[in-house]
């Protein structure tokens, strides 16, 4: 019986991962860059939560939609200030270098205001957890929120993508964004939305990270960050499926790997997997390949 | 005639070789007349690794064009492997520069190998998806080095992935690789002037290696691959020789941190991929492709946040400031324009026009 909780416990900590990821996939899809400074955005929606409802006992509620109002503002000032005026730079490694240095930015700017301790985070789900067969399998309230939640924005953004205009544009400026924009659509504004979805989704990912492992540092996003990006390229980056799959597939691996063969080596069995995947299938699950014209 | 036109090349390396001297000299002389604080030689042999490392990573980065992100396992492995032999040889070898020089080779051999299995399967992806495999790879490193146990005793070597306990060791053994605990009691072997002379010689190897033939047929690689295959260039084998000269010179960077330090840890900080992105971090700030500039961008960038120590806690976010600006500055497409159009040299051939 313990091995269907550690699979549940698998599930919600790979949806985690899968809202990360969508953040990484989709910005990559849409600008061919890692924004490295993605993870630490998180930790910024759990420090705004964290602040309003623990510190200025604001309901939860309100505490979230502050979070993601103010992630979802971030963004676009990241994408504004650090990321646009290098879009055609010369090397790619420029924008990488600089989005690393938002990272440590934003990083920075936490400790010094909250300071280096570790924060106590109360949870801000309040659904009882269910007991299912005589209680020997217990799952958490925030399970259950954090699979739930990981469906509807699934749902909701390809719907968003596939249904509306802005959608298309989006689809549209992945691409070709040369061809894109002789065809009227607005690249930047473009690239601006996908910027602020991807961040509001990871104010949304910080609140259930946090409610789920409850202890907030400024660094609180980084691993997770990481480990989002190796499951947005293990899905095969730029898919939105694919992120789904790749989070989910190394939730379950990195909670399995911990619960049975070594705590220590979990990480190292998460990165292990994703090697033999990418050397068997070099873009990832649902990736595309494109075959390059001499 | 001939022997007078000294090339372009040789008059560059001259100048980079002229600049790891100098800058040796300038600090010798501040130590000895005792201008340089504690702190500030604390500092020495690090700079010495950073460089190394910045140098060694700038093969793989800017000559190979391939991203790596996964250097500081690289150092890892040299670091451990390093300080591991020192350790069982503390008792054999008795001159510490023998068995340093010893344990330089060792590291530097260990990662080359372990670059070398890594590099033949992952150098076959391009791209962002080659800097995600190398990343993992640096962190499966670290991992593993976290978990593993070696002890030593009359029966020799005993190893083991679960604790030290199930070593087995007769009663005189003695745990070498404590796993989390890493290696305490390294020999304390580095100095700067070491450090200086392993920098001239990583300097050496590598621009050498730039100027070879060997070091064209990898710079053709990077600028196009397919047509560096259709005239004859080995791919595998070129891309494998950088890869791997790269990750045993970051080794024997390694083998200097481990032996200027009491306690080798395998932490996050030290051997994380924020390590490799340190590094990373250097190397695009002192230009891809550029030696000197790597140099030169690890020695601000190391010296930038102890120089801003008066500032205590804002010291890091005014690096990451720096960091931003000077990314921005150095690569927008519009700032360099804007840049050409007011640089010195242009203002000067301008007025030489209106003459």
């Amino acid at each position: 019986m313990s091995f269907i909780s550690y699979l549940i416990n698998g599930i919600s900590l790979g949806s985690v991962y899968a809202i990360i990821a969508l953040g990484y996939t989709m910005v990559y899809g849409i600008a061919k860059m890692l924004n490295f400074a993605h993870g630490d955005v998180i930790m910024v929606g759990g420090f705004t939560i964290f602040f309003a409802v623990s510190m200025q006992g604001l309901p939860p509620f309100v505490g979230i939609l502050l979070a993601v109002v103010l992630c979802t503002i971030l963004g676009i000032t990241i994408e504004y200030i650090a990321y646009r005026p290098l879009r055609q730079a010369a090397s790619s490694l420029a924008v990488l270098i600089t989005a690393i240095g938002v990272s440590y930015l934003l990083q920075n700017l936490a400790l010094l205001i909250f300071g280096a301790n570790t924060k106590a985070f109360t949870s801000v789900v309040t659904i009882p957890a269910i007991k299912l067969a005589d209680g020997q399998i217990t799952i958490s309230g925030e399970t259950i929120v954090t699979i739930i939640s990981c469906i509807i924005i699934m749902i909701g953004l390809t719907l968003f993508i596939n249904k509306t205009k802005a959608g298309q544009a989006m689809l549209a400026v992945s691409e070709d964004k040369g061809a894109a924009q002789l065809m009227g659509i607005n690249v930047n504004g473009t690239i601006s939305l996908t910027f602020a979805i991807g961040s509001a989704l990871a104010a949304i990912a910080g609140m259930l990270l946090c409610s789920a492992y409850p202890s907030l540092t400024p660094y609180t996003g980084s691993m997770p960050g990481i480990k989002a990006f190796v499951a947005a390229v293990f899905g095969g980056i730029g898919s939105i499926p694919g992120a789904l799959i790749g989070g989910v597939v190394l939730g379950i691996i990195e909670i399995l790997g911990k619960a049975y063969i070594s705590s220590q080596m979990a990480d190292a069995i998460v990165f292990m997997v994703l090697i033999i995947v990418l050397l068997v299938k070099p873009t990832g699950i649902l990736g595309k390949k494109i075959q390059e014209k001499v | 005639m001939k022997k007078l036109c000294i090339s372009k090349n040789l008059k560059d390396n001259i100048i980079t070789y002229g600049i790891v001297i100098l800058a040796y000299i300038i600090v010798q002389i501040m130590v000895s007349t005792g201008n340089m604080s504690s702190l500030m030689q604390g500092l020495l042999v690090p700079l010495c690794v950073y460089v190394i490392l910045a140098v060694s990573l700038n093969l793989t980065v800017g000559i190979l064009g391939e991203l790596s992100l996964g250097h500081a396992g690289f150092m890892c492995v040299g670091a451990f492997t390093g300080a591991f032999f020192s350790k069982c040889m503390e008792d054999v070898i008795t001159i510490g520069l023998l068995r340093f020089i010893l344990a330089i080779l060792i590291g530097g051999i260990s990662a080359a190998v372990i670059g070398f299995l890594i590099g033949m399967p992952v150098l076959r992806l391009k791209g962002d998806y080659l800097a995600i495999v190398t990343l993992a790879f640096g962190e499966i490193i670290k991992n593993i080095v976290n978990v593993l146990y070696i002890g030593k005793d009359s029966n020799g070597l005993h190893i083991s992935m679960k604790d030290s306990l199930s070593l087995g060791l007769e009663p005189d053994g003695q745990v070498i690789i404590n796993g989390a605990q890493g290696i305490t009691g390294t020999p304390k072997d580095s100095t700067f002037t070491i450090g200086v002379i392993l920098i001239i010689i990583t300097l050496i190897i590598v621009l050498n290696l730039i100027h070879s033939r060997d070091g064209r047929a990898i710079m053709a690689i990077r600028d196009n691959l397919i047509a560096a295959e259709s005239i004859g260039i080995n791919i595998t084998k070129y891309k494998l020789m950088a890869f791997s000269i790269s990750a045993s010179l970051a080794g024997i960077a390694g083998v200097l941190y481990s032996h200027n330090l009491n306690s080798l840890m395998a932490t996050p900080k030290n051997f994380g991929y924020n390590m490799s992105i340190m590094i990373l971090v250097f190397v695009v700030l002192g230009g891809i492709g550029n030696i000197r500039g790597s140099i030169i961008a690890a020695v601000v960038l190391t010296l930038l946040p102890e120089l801003l120590r008066g500032l205590s806690n804002y010291r890091m976010l005014i690096y990451a400031i720096v960091l931003i600006v000077m990314m921005l500055f150095n690569w927008s497409p519009k700032l360099v324009e804007l840049r050409k159009r007011f640089s010195p040299r242009r203002l000067i051939n301008r007025t030489r026009e209106v003459q």
